[in-house]
C-alpha cells in the first residue's frame, strides 16, 4: 500500500529547509524499497513547527515538527510511516493538536490539508461549490447575501465588501474588473501568502464569484515581488483553472467570461494602498489618487473596478456554499465571521489562528501564542501592521474587535499581531515608524513626504535630549498634521504607532509616567 | 541575482530583444521592466530612451517608474543578492544585530557591495516570514529563524558553490 507523507511547500517551510527534507525522505525511501507518495501541501499555519511533516495513518494524519533532514533515517528507523510512533517530534494526530482544534477554520479550511495545485483535491474539499451556487444567481442576489454575511474587508479598513461589490454592478459601463489586493506589505502579516500558497483556488473562485455578480470580464492579482513562491504557486493554480474551464469564455459552460492575471509589484510598499495599486497595475508610479472617484465608480482604466484584499475574496465562497447566515453566525457586534490572526514576531509559537471576532489580545498571546520566544516578559503588542497602535499589557483584555479597537485609538486592520518583549525601546520604533513613512512615501502629499522625515529628526532630539519637552510638543502637533492632512493610511496613520508608543512607554522618551499627556 | 554570461549576447541586445517582444502599452511597462531585469541583472540608463520609445513615453516617465520602485536597480548587482528584512516582526528577533553582523562580514553598508563583487546587501521591508524571523534571502532562497552563526554559514555555502 503507498504511504503517503506531507512535506508543505509553503515558503516558510521551505525557508526551514522542507525541500531538502522532502528530498531526504523520497531517498530513505527508495533506499528502504517503500511504496512512498510525498505531497507536497500548504502550511497548517503552525509555523513555529515548520517544517512540520505529516503521515497518513488509519487514524488520521501524525505531525512531526521542525524536521530536519538529518532526523529523517532516526523517523523512518522510529517507524513514522507505518503508524504513530514515538518520535521525539511527534506531536500526534494533527487535527487533535491544540493550537489547530481550539481554531474556527473557514477561510482557511483546506490549508495544509490539501495539494495547493491540485484542482481534483480542491474540488473533493468542497472547492468550487460556492462559485457553481453563484452560477445559478442572479448579480443583485450574490451582492445581497455578501452585505447579510456583514464581510468586512480583511485588508485593514474594514469596509463592507457587499457594499463595495453593490457600487460596481449598478455602474453601468463596458468594462468592468476585478483586482486583487496581495500587496501584502505589511510586517507581521502572511495570511494572504498562506492562501496563495495553500489554497490558490480559493483566491480564484473568490475573485471569479465577484466577476460573475458585478458582471466583470477581467481580473488582476496584484502581487508583491516579495512573494516568488506566492506567484509560481496562483500561475499554476491558473493554468489549471483555465484548462478544466473555471476560467476563461466560458466559465463552467455559463456562457460567463472571466479572464485571470498575476502582476508583479516591484518592492513599493505604497502599492498596498488601493488607489496607488491601479496606477501600478496601469504601468505607472504608484502614486495615490485622491478620492473620489472611488474606484468602485472609477478604477482601474477608468473602469468601475472591485478591489478586494486576498482575504475578502478568499472568504467568498464559503459564504456562498453555506450561505450568509452560516457566515454570520460567527463573531461579536458589527465583526461578523472570523478573523485569520497572524501571530509574529517574539512569540513563542507564532502562525496563523482563524477564530471568531471576540478572542482577546491576552488569550491569542498565551493561549496560543504561549508568551514569548526570548521567555522575557512581553512589553509592546503591535497590532494592524506598520500603521498600528502599539498596545501596552493594560490593553491585552480588549476583544478582537473592529470597534473595540477604535475606541482605545488603535486599529485591529488586517489582524497582523507583532510582539515585543522588554528589550524592545519605544523611542526607537516609533522612530523607525517615521523612517518606514518617509522611505515608502509615494510623495504626493506634503505632510507624509515631509512630516515623515521631520518626524525622525525630532525623534532624534527627543532620544538625545535636545530641548526635549518642546520636541515632544513638537511631534505631537506633526503628528496632528499627518493624521488630518494626508491623502492617504500611509502618512494618516503614521501617528498611531508614534503617539501610541510615547503614551504607553513615556520613559521610553526620557519621560516620567504622567508627563504624557492623552493622545 | 546570479546570471549566467551568454558568450556573444551583451546586455543591450537581450534588452533589445525583450523591447522587440513585448506589449506597447503602458500597462506593459512593468512587465517589461521586470523582463529585462530578469535576464541582466539590473536596468541601464542607456536603454531608457530605447524602452520609452516602444511604450511611446517621455525618458521622464520611465524613468520616473524606474526610480519610483524599490526592486528596480539601475546598476549591476554582485554576484549574489542578499535581502535583510528589517520590519517590525524581524527587530523584535534581532534584525538590526543581524544587520550588523552582515555589514562587518561583508564590509559594506546597505545598498553597497563587497570588495569582492560577491554579495550584494540590501534591505527589504517584510519577506511575509513573521512568525519565524528574522528572515532574509539570498538570490532566490528564503532563509527563517536566522542568526549570526547560520547567516556565516550560509555565506560560506554560497562561496563555495561554482
Amino acid at each position: 500500500m503507498t504511504i503517503r507523507i506531507f512535506v508543505p511547500r509553503d515558503s516558510t517551510a521551505i525557508a526551514l529547509g522542507a525541500d531538502d527534507v522532502s528530498s531526504a525522505i523520497a531517498a530513505e525511501a527508495s533506499r528502504r524499497q517503500l511504496d512512498v507518495q510525498i505531497v507536497r501541501n500548504g502550511t497548517r499555519g503552525l509555523l513555529w513547527l515548520e517544517p512540520l511533516v505529516e503521515v497518513e495513518t488509519a487514524e488520521g494524519r501524525v505531525g512531526y515538527g521542525e524536521v530536519e533532514v538529518d532526523d529523517v533515517t532516526a523517523l523512518f528507523e522510529a517507524g513514522f510511516h507505518l503508524g504513530p510512533c514515538t518520535h521525539s517530534a511527534s506531536i500526534g494526530l494533527v487535527e487533535e493538536f491544540p493550537y489547530l482544534k481550539k481554531q474556527e477554520r473557514l477561510t482557511f479550511a483546506r490549508s495544509g490539508i490539501t495539494d495547493p495545485v491540485s484542482l481534483p483535491d480542491y474540488e473533493a474539499h468542497g472547492g468550487y461549490q460556492g462559485l457553481r451556487r453563484a452560477l445559478t444567481l442572479e448579480g443583485a442576489a450574490i451582492v445581497d447575501i455578501l452585505i447579510e454575511s456583514g464581510l468586512r474587508g480583511r485588508g485593514g479598513a474594514a469596509f463592507p465588501t457587499g457594499i463595495k461589490w453593490k457600487t460596481v454592478l449598478n455602474a453601468a459601463a463596458q468594462q468592468k474588473y476585478v483586482v486583487c489586493n496581495a500587496d501584502e506589505g505589511d510586517s507581521g502579516t502572511f495570511a494572504d501568502r498562506v492562501i496563495m500558497e495553500g489554497d490558490p483556488f480559493v483566491l480564484i473562485e473568490g475573485m471569479t464569484i465577484a466577476a460573475i455578480a458585478v458582471g466583470a470580464s477581467k481580473g488582476y492579482i496584484y502581487v508583491r515581488s516579495e512573494y516568488p513562491h506566492a506567484i509560481a504557486t496562483l500561475k499554476q493554480a491558473i493554468a489549471s483553472a483555465y484548462e478544466h474551464g473555471y476560467l476563461g469564455s466560458n466559465v463552467l459552460g455559463s456562457g460567463k467570461h472571466f479572464d485571470l492575471e498575476v502582476f508583479k509589484g516591484a518592492g513599493a510598499y505604497i502599492c498596498g494602498e488601493e488607489t496607488a495599486l491601479l496606477e501600478s497595475l496601469e504601468g505607472k508610479r504608484g502614486v495615490v489618487r485622491a478620492k473620489p472617484p472611488l474606484p468602485a465608480i472609477e478604477g482601474l482604466f477608468g473602469k468601475p473596478s472591485v478591489i478586494n484584499n486576498v482575504l475578502s475574496l478568499a472568504s467568498v465562497p464559503v459564504i456562498l456554499a453555506k450561505g450568509a447566515s452560516f457566515y454570520k453566525d460567527f463573531g461579536m457586534g458589527r465583526s461578523r465571521g472570523t478573523l485569520p490572526i497572524q501571530l509574529a514576531g517574539n512569540i513563542k509559537h507564532g502562525g496563523l489562528i482563524e477564530t471568531a471576532f471576540g478572542i482577546t489580545l491576552r488569550e491569542v498571546l498565551y493561549d496560543f501564542g504561549g508568551g514569548s520566544a526570548s521567555g522575557r516578559p512581553i512589553k509592546a503588542v503591535q497590532v494592524g501592521g506598520p500603521l498600528g497602535s502599539y498596545l501596552p499589557e493594560s490593553e491585552w483584555d480588549t476583544p478582537l474587535d473592529y470597534e473595540a479597537f477604535s475606541a482605545l485609538w488603535a486599529v485591529l486592520g488586517h489582524g497582523g499581531i507583532v510582539v515585543h518583549d522588554d528589550t524592545a525601546d519605544m523611542a526607537k520604533l516609533a522612530r523607525y515608524a517615521m523612517e518606514f513613512c518617509a522611505i515608502e512615501s509615494c510623495g504626493k502629499c506634503t505632510p507624509c513626504r515631509i512630516g515623515s522625515t521631520r518626524g525622525v529628526e525630532v525623534i532624534d532630539k527627543i532620544i538625545e535630549n535636545k530641548d526635549r519637552p518642546q520636541q515632544i510638543v513638537l511631534l505631537r502637533d506633526l503628528c496632528d498634521v499627518m493624521f488630518n492632512g494626508s491623502l492617504c493610511a500611509m502618512g494618516g496613520m503614521t501617528p498611531y504607532p508614534v503617539l501610541s508608543a510615547l503614551k504607553h512607554f513615556p520613559q521610553d522618551f526620557g519621560q516620567r509616567p504622567g508627563d504624557e499627556r492623552p493622545v | 541575482m546570479k546570471q549566467d554570461a551568454v558568450p556573444g549576447i551583451d546586455a543591450s541586445d537581450k534588452v533589445k530583444s525583450i523591447l522587440t517582444s513585448c506589449g506597447t502599452d503602458q500597462a506593459d511597462l512593468l512587465p517589461a521592466l521586470h523582463a529585462i531585469q530578469d535576464a541582466i541583472g539590473f536596468i541601464p540608463t542607456e536603454n531608457v530612451a530605447d524602452i520609452a520609445r516602444v511604450f511611446n513615453l517621455s525618458r521622464a516617465e520611465v524613468h520616473g517608474v524606474v526610480s519610483f520602485y524599490h526592486y528596480f536597480r539601475v546598476t549591476p548587482p554582485a554576484k549574489h543578492l542578499i535581502q535583510i528584512c528589517r520590519a517590525e516582526s524581524c527587530l523584535s528577533m534581532g534584525a538590526e544585530g543581524l544587520l550588523a553582523h552582515a555589514k562587518k562580514i561583508l564590509g559594506c553598508d546597505l545598498h553597497g557591495q563587497d570588495k569582492a563583487g560577491n554579495f550584494s546587501l540590501e534591505p527589504v521591508y517584510c519577506l511575509g516570514q513573521c512568525a519565524t524571523s528574522p528572515a532574509i534571502m539570498i538570490d532566490d532562497k528564503l532563509h527563517a529563524k536566522l542568526t549570526p552563526a547560520r547567516f556565516d554559514k550560509l555565506i560560506a555555502k554560497v562561496r563555495s558553490e561554482p
